[in-house]
């Protein structure tokens, strides 16, 4: 914190672990990543050059630079007025296909994909559906694949999950291990999880239904677009878009393409002659 | 260092704060012209009307992600996201782990205005129950702005101020009424 990184230095670093590890933060909103790094500068106990010191010679300190300078935070049933109008304007259109795709870019550590998997269970629709859930980050996948989650955010979980409309017994969907909850099998058995990085992974499928919330936030207006394209050209016809509830398709030569659903939880459709 | 110009206003506070953020919005002229963030702690996940509420004649909203920060605008900071500032001036979010408790955080916000507007940011701190904004109001000084906490013997809760005066002796203290009045000399450049 006493120390600021300056933009030069961050570029410098940035080009470092570009050449070094191919991961490619240059379009990624300066203030955030800066702050991150001066974060993790502060946790790691390091000075800047020794920083690039272990960056260039210790791949297993770059990869917890990786962990600690892209955010992992999330939570079941964030914004929960979303998931109702998910519920609401989303789900019983989803319903009319005999096999749903969903594609969770950005699922961090999970929560909001098992989220959407008790929606579609709930809906009698989990059986034909995949969920396709992303992160560049491979430690993410595996927590998230884990379905481990520490019990006392159940009860903030419990909370959000009835707020968003949920009726059941939420504890149902879980059981508890010591002073950890594992999420259902049944949840779990049609969620896919793997590595993708939205900077450079190209399309994987095509979906019904692409939630991204909350990670474009953290790029700049160029990469916002690049990633807008990617999700159009992933998109079936009238395919639906989720975003973060402060993020927008502004910065996109696609916008024409979507119709709003939602606009105050983000909710975008693919036009039929998109 | 009142005759710097500014070029932001950062207004933070926790408890006790919002009754005294709306009693110097509302004391500004319509035409006032200097951009105002206002970062107060919230609850997360509830709905909130609070944009809407904050005062009856100034328009006051949440920026999205990206968004020029712009002359005559009142912004305030959305529930459970950091906000910050981009060296373009823009906007933009980050929902990392809370600071200080507190997301959005105090802090990140006036750390952000101190990297990009320097000398011309101003940094104001109410009433609050902890420390957030200390670091954000030290920053504001150290890149040569102007920071002023609510005079912590009329605040609702005192160690928001305290706090941050511990952290840096140049902070200065103010009253509501002589806040306004700093305020409406900046306006008047």
């Amino acid at each position: 914190m006493d120390q600021e990184i300056t933009t030069e230095q961050l570029k410098e670093v940035l080009l470092l672990v570009k050449a070094r590890y191919g991961y490619d933060f240059s379009q990624y909103s300066e203030a955030s990543i800066k702050r991150r790094l001066e974060r993790f500068k502060k946790i790691a106990r390091v000075s800047l050059p020794d920083l690039k010191y272990h960056l260039v010679n210790d791949s297993s300190f770059f990869f917890w630079l990786l962990e600690s300078v892209t955010v992992n935070v999330t939570e079941m049933f964030r914004d929960p007025p979303f998931y109702k109008a998910l519920v609401n304007a989303v789900i019983p259109l989803l319903q009319t296909y005999p096999r749903i795709k969903i594609w969770h870019a950005g699922c961090s550590t999970g929560e909001e994909a098992y989220s959407m998997a008790i929606l579609l269970h709930e809906a009698g629709l989990l059986e034909r559906t995949r969920i396709y859930a992303t992160d560049i980050n491979m430690a993410n996948i595996e927590k998230a694949a884990s379905g481990i989650i520490t019990l006392e955010r159940t009860k903030e979980y419990t909370a959000n999950y009835h707020k968003a409309g949920g009726n059941a017994d939420f504890s149902d969907y879980y059981s508890a291990l010591y002073d950890n909850v594992v999420i259902s099998k049944e949840l779990k058995k049609n969620i896919l999880f793997s590595q993708h990085n939205l900077v450079v992974d190209e399309v994987f499928n095509e979906f019904q239904l692409i939630c991204c919330r909350n990670v474009m936030i953290y790029f700049n207006h160029a990469l916002q677009a690049h990633v807008i394209d990617l999700f159009y050209r992933s998109l079936s016809p009238l395919g639906f878009l989720a975003l973060g509830t402060k993020e927008s398709l502004l910065f996109s030569d696609k916008t024409a393409k979507f119709e709003v659903i939602d606009n105050t939880n983000k909710i975008f459709r693919l036009k039929a002659n998109g | 260092m009142a005759d710097n110009r500014a070029e932001v206003i950062v207004i933070g506070g926790s408890s006790g704060s919002i009754p005294v953020a709306m009693e110097i919005i509302n004391a500004l002229p319509l035409s006032y012209l200097i951009p105002i963030v206002i970062v107060i702690h919230r609850l997360r996940n509830v709905a909130s009307e609070l944009a809407q509420v904050m005062s009856a004649t100034h328009q006051i909203h949440e920026p999205e992600d990206k968004e020029p920060l712009q002359k005559g605008h009142i912004y305030l900071a959305p529930q459970n996201y950091h906000l910050l500032i981009e060296s373009d001036k823009t906007f933009s979010m980050d929902y990392s782990e809370p600071v200080n408790h507190s997301r959005p955080s105090i802090d990140v916000t006036l750390m952000c205005a101190a990297t990009v507007y320097k000398e011309n940011a101003v940094g104001i701190l109410l009433s609050g129950a902890n420390k957030d904004g200390a670091d954000g109001m030290d920053a504001i000084i150290r890149k040569g702005g102007r920071a002023i906490v609510q005079d912590p013997s009329c605040c609702q809760s005192p160690v928001m101020p305290q706090e941050a005066l511990k952290k840096n002796s140049h902070i200065e203290i103010q009253n509501v009424v002589s806040l306004v009045n700093t305020l409406l000399l900046y306006s008047n450049k």
